[in-house]
């Protein structure tokens, strides 16, 4: 396996839309969750990774010295030969932070912004202003940490299309290699979700959320960031290389509390809470909560409607590779079907999404489940 | 056994129903005699032992009847031999009921001790009267705390005219007055007539179709004996069966040497549908046949019809063949296959009612798991053409165009609605509003009225129980009987979607309310049908003539834009629930229909 995530569950403020595996830092064991999770990595053994990708809850919440105990070893007991990914806030990430981030290697940074719109910040609960934003890019900049990608939404409640307007002019000054643009989405245990039940808010969605969906496609194209997946968008040559792990289908660890893995195989979880995680970890060398073995038909499923969500599609000669049959066994009516909807197209050996199809998406890859 | 035996043995023998309404608590009392006689050992008792299908035990009804045999030894030291016959529930299954009353010579009339006399149980308590049983009211429930036995047994009293000194007190849940039933069993309930040495007469109360058996049929014997191996014929088809076996329900299946006089038991021989072995129908000797059958056959039609349509059209076979096997068990059970322009390949199916059609559908879906479209029930009517001739329509989709029609007939019914008096008001604004006539209407006591009503079918079935039951806080009891066809000014209404028409979503309405009916379904059909991936109009027209238009919106965006962290699993699960609700859509042209936009037309009033 040449990838590996790396999850951090603390935050310093819970946002209302966020249904990832979190807790509230304070009061928390994060000492005693970082040694749990260095005896996880250790289970790996020693290896050489291309990608890793520390991600949250919040990575810049820990410490300057916790940061260093972690990265410490990590950078002792892995190497990493492409891309070393860091989620981080843009007022948490302040420049003893990152000085200890680019001195253990860590190369590409992925800046939590959302939106440049004050108001929906706080909406959203998060910690940083408009300023921070800035603040932390000039950090990135000073140190020479260019590689970086902005994380932003749309669809949020109460926004307008100048709010998207205006974070496209953002983009078109900060000049980030790489942008992931995501659509709000509602999930059950959440602030946001409990608000939209009783009736206190709403949001857009369908045809507006099209609509922005549009926008932003276009807008960061003719900045200079063609799409290269349904909510990622690049510079060329700055592709994110970790997520682009998932889409291809191709095996990564997955480390600390609530993780995800997979092995090519099987698909593996840890468990989630801290404390049972710390515990499990300490009086039983594993956390592993579930592994789903998979049939051949689920790895089929996968190929596709994960390939599908990168706009250069499904390589027809991979998936031969992979599977030992070409594609049109197992799918022909399929595609037969969607490429006449005009949701599909195949084209120099790769079956790709139109641009019709992309907006429904779902509906193109719930007729590949099998 | 000689004849002298069997004359002996007859004189021992009491046969006997429950009436009761639902929820009264006939399968408790039942329960309660097989304990009480020791006729079910401890580790067959189930709760409710007599509904045997799950979906009984779900709902609460009996729809398939069962007999059951009982050693009772009275207090006069000696034993009997008690039958209990079960009989349905439901206005949909009174043909049922009255041919597994005939098979009895009493009836225990149960009424709760809180709610008094229902229309259902009036209903039966006449077919009980037509034939000629004797009645032991008894007042259940007398242990809950709003019971007023005292009352209620007056009621009996006043509306049915047992002396209220007759009614027996009872809980069966407390097994309170059960040893007076069953005494009052062996007193009240004539022992059968009937001459063994007869021709065999056995009437036929039921019959179910068993895959390695065939048709097992419940039967009473009047007269004569039946054992294996003889040759018997079926009165009203003159069809003729050699029997492999005869015997009693304990309530397992017993068999028996021989079922004589005042017997209730089961018969089976190798009849392979039920349609050969007819409820109501006179078992004979095919060597020395009786003269005269049983009176009360008659061939049951049926009233409600609806098309069913596979979701997957691939599974039509599969459909046609669990109508198949269904109608085996099922003689009011038809279908012929119709196809839909909307819809595909399906059938046409017809039923005595409504309930006896969501069973039918949702045993297809269970027992056969084929996800189906049913479209909206409809009744026959009668169409004069203008050419002189005369059609009967049983398809919206099939009335012809109204230049061609010289006038439509409907199929009219005498409801009977029971309800205390604070409700008649909004019971007569309902009725009124199904294009009800009133009839007559009288108080049964100081609070309850009994109201008559000649309302179309069509309105029945339109819904017209659920409003009934919230109109009235659930007080309400119907009961229907079909009287005969008048003359309505109906018209049809065509729903296009996509400018496209949509057969099998076409409803007949009378003149006067479609304009309304038009505005409210297109408004119903946006809130049910989902959006689509394209903008789509919803158009109700009469002929060429739209009388209302509205569009469901595009959908827009419908992709999943978060990674969910390397969590590919659970995006997988949302897929598959995208994909479940899809199975249950049917795909007419290029707009995905649930369910329930066919059913649309029946909850129309609710908004």
């Amino acid at each position: 396996m040449d990838s590996m995530y790396v999850h951090i569950p603390f935050c310093n403020r819970i946002c209302t839309y966020c249904d990832f595996n979190k807790v509230l830092i304070k009061n928390q064991p994060v000492d005693d969750y970082i040694s749990a999770l260095i005896n996880e990595l250790k289970t790996y053994g020693k290896k050489s990774l291309k990608t890793i990708y520390v991600g949250g809850g919040t990575p810049t919440a820990l410490t300057v010295s916790q940061l260093d105990r972690l990265l410490k070893f990590m950078t002792e007991h892995f190497t990493v030969t492409d891309e070393f990914t860091f989620e981080a806030n843009p007022d948490e990430l302040t420049t003893d932070k990152l000085d200890v981030l680019n001195n253990y290697g860590v190369n590409r940074i992925s800046l939590g912004v959302q939106t440049f719109n004050n108001d929906l910040l706080k909406v959203l609960g998060r910690t940083h202003n408009f300023d921070d934003i800035f603040k932390s890019v000039n950090h990135l900049e000073k140190i020479g940490l260019t590689n970086y990608s902005l994380d932003l939404m749309y669809n949020l409640p109460g926004e307008t299309f100048e709010d998207i307007d205006m974070s496209l002019k953002y983009v078109g000054e900060l000049k980030p290699k790489h942008i992931s643009w995501y659509s709000l989405i509602i999930e059950p245990h959440t602030v946001f979700y409990n608000k939209i039940n009783q009736g206190k808010m709403t949001v857009a969605g369908g045809l507006e959320e099209g609509e922005k969906y549009d926008k932003v496609i276009a807008g960061l194209d003719a900045l200079g960031y063609p799409q290269y997946e349904i909510s990622n968008f690049a510079q060329p040559e700055y592709e994110s290389m970790h997520n682009k792990t998932y889409w291809l289908n191709e095996p990564y660890i997955g480390a600390g509390a609530g993780s995800h893995g997979y092995t090519g195989d099987e698909r593996y979880y840890n468990i989630k809470p801290v404390n049972h995680y710390i515990n499990n970890m300490n009086e039983h060398g594993s956390v592993v909560k579930e592994k789903l073995l998979l049939t051949q038909n689920d790895k089929f499923e996968e190929e596709m409607f994960l390939g599908l969500r990168i706009n250069k599609g499904v390589s027809e000669a991979r998936f031969t590779e992979k599977y030992g049959v070409p594609v049109d066994a197992v799918y022909g009516n399929v595609l037969k079907s969607l490429t006449e909807k005009k949701l599909l197209t195949r084209k120099n050996g790769y079956i790709s999404l139109t641009e019709a199809g992309r907006m429904i998406g779902n509906d193109v890859f719930v007729e590949f489940l099998l | 056994m000689n004849n002298m035996e069997r004359l002996k043995r007859q004189e021992n023998i009491r046969n006997f129903s429950i009436i009761a309404h639902i929820d009264h608590g006939k399968s408790s009392l039942a329960d309660r005699l097989l304990e009480n006689t020791r006729s079910v050992e401890g580790r067959d008792m189930k709760a409710q032992l007599l509904d045997s299908m799950d979906i009984e035990r779900e709902r609460g009804i009996t729809i398939k009847l069962n007999a059951v045999r009982l050693k009772y030894t009275a207090e006069d030291g000696e034993e009997y031999t008690f039958h209990l016959i079960d009989t349905p529930g439901h206005v949909d299954f009174t043909y049922e009921v009255s041919r597994s009353l005939a098979a009895c010579e009493g009836a225990v009339l149960v009424v709760d001790a809180a709610q008094g006399i229902e229309a259902q149980t009036l209903a039966n308590v006449y077919l009980a009267l037509d034939n000629d049983l004797e009645l032991i009211p008894v007042v259940n429930k007398i242990d809950l705390p709003a019971a007023d036995p005292d009352r209620v047994a007056a009621e009996v009293e006043d509306v049915i005219g047992l002396p209220k000194e007759d009614a027996i007190y009872a809980s069966a849940k407390a097994n309170i007055g059960i040893e007076a039933i069953l005494e009052r069993i062996v007193k009240d309930v004539p022992a059968p007539d009937g001459d063994p040495e007869a021709p065999l007469k056995a009437l036929i109360f039921d019959s179910v179709f068993d895959p390695y058996r065939g048709v097992i049929s419940s039967i009473r014997i009047v007269d004569g004996t039946v054992k294996a191996g003889d040759k018997i014929r079926m009165m009203s088809s003159g069809k003729e069966f050699e029997v492999n076996e005869v015997g009693i329900n304990t309530p397992k299946q017993l068999a028996v040497e021989e079922l004589t006089v005042g017997d209730v038991g089961y018969i089976s021989a190798s009849i392979k549908k039920v349609g050969d072995s007819m409820v109501g129908d006179t078992i004979t000797g095919a060597e020395n046949p009786a003269e005269v059958p049983l009176q009360g056959y008659k061939k049951m039609n049926p009233m409600v019809f609806c098309g069913m349509y596979p979701i997957d059209s691939s599974k039509y076979n599969d459909l046609r063949e669990a109508l198949e096997k269904l109608e085996l068990n099922d003689s009011s059970l038809q279908y012929e296959p119709e196809t839909s322009q909307a819809l595909g390949f399906g059938f046409r199916t017809g039923f005595l009612g409504l309930l006896h059609m969501e069973i039918v559908q949702e045993r297809i879906e269970r027992e056969f798991g084929i996800d189906l479209i049913a479209t909206a029930p409809s009744v026959i009517y009668s169409v004069d053409l203008t050419d002189g001739s005369t059609i009967r329509v049983d398809n919206p989709a099939q009335m012809p165009d109204p230049q061609k029609t010289e006038r439509i007939e409907e199929p009219y019914v005498k409801a009977q609605i029971m309800v205390p008096n604070d409700y008649v008001g909004a019971v007569m604004e309902l009725c009124q509003r199904k294009r009800g006539n009133f009839m007559t209407m009288d108080y049964l006591d100081d609070v309850r009225v009994n109201i008559i009503y000649e309302i179309p079918l069509s309105e029945i079935v339109f819904d017209f129980f659920d409003q009934l039951k919230s109109h009235t806080k659930g007080y309400a009891s119907l009961d229907y009987d079909f009287i005969g066809y008048k003359e309505s000014k109906l018209v049809k209404m065509d729903i296009l979607l996509n400018a496209e028409k949509v057969d099998a979503l076409s409803f007949i309405v009378h003149k006067d309310f479609a304009y309304d009916r038009g505005k409210a379904i297109v408004e119903k059909l946006k809130k049910i049908i989902p959006r689509q991936q394209f903008e789509v109009p919803i158009q109700a027209a009469i002929g060429q003539k739209i009388v209302s238009r509205t569009n469901i919106k595009s959908m827009g965006k419908n992709v999943l834009s978060k990674c969910y962290g390397g969590d590919i699993t659970r995006k997988k699960k949302l897929l598959e629930k995208q994909k479940e609700g899809k199975k249950k859509m049917k795909a007419v042209g290029n707009v995905e229909i649930p369910q329930e936009a066919f059913l649309a037309v029946l909850k129309m009033d609710e908004d």
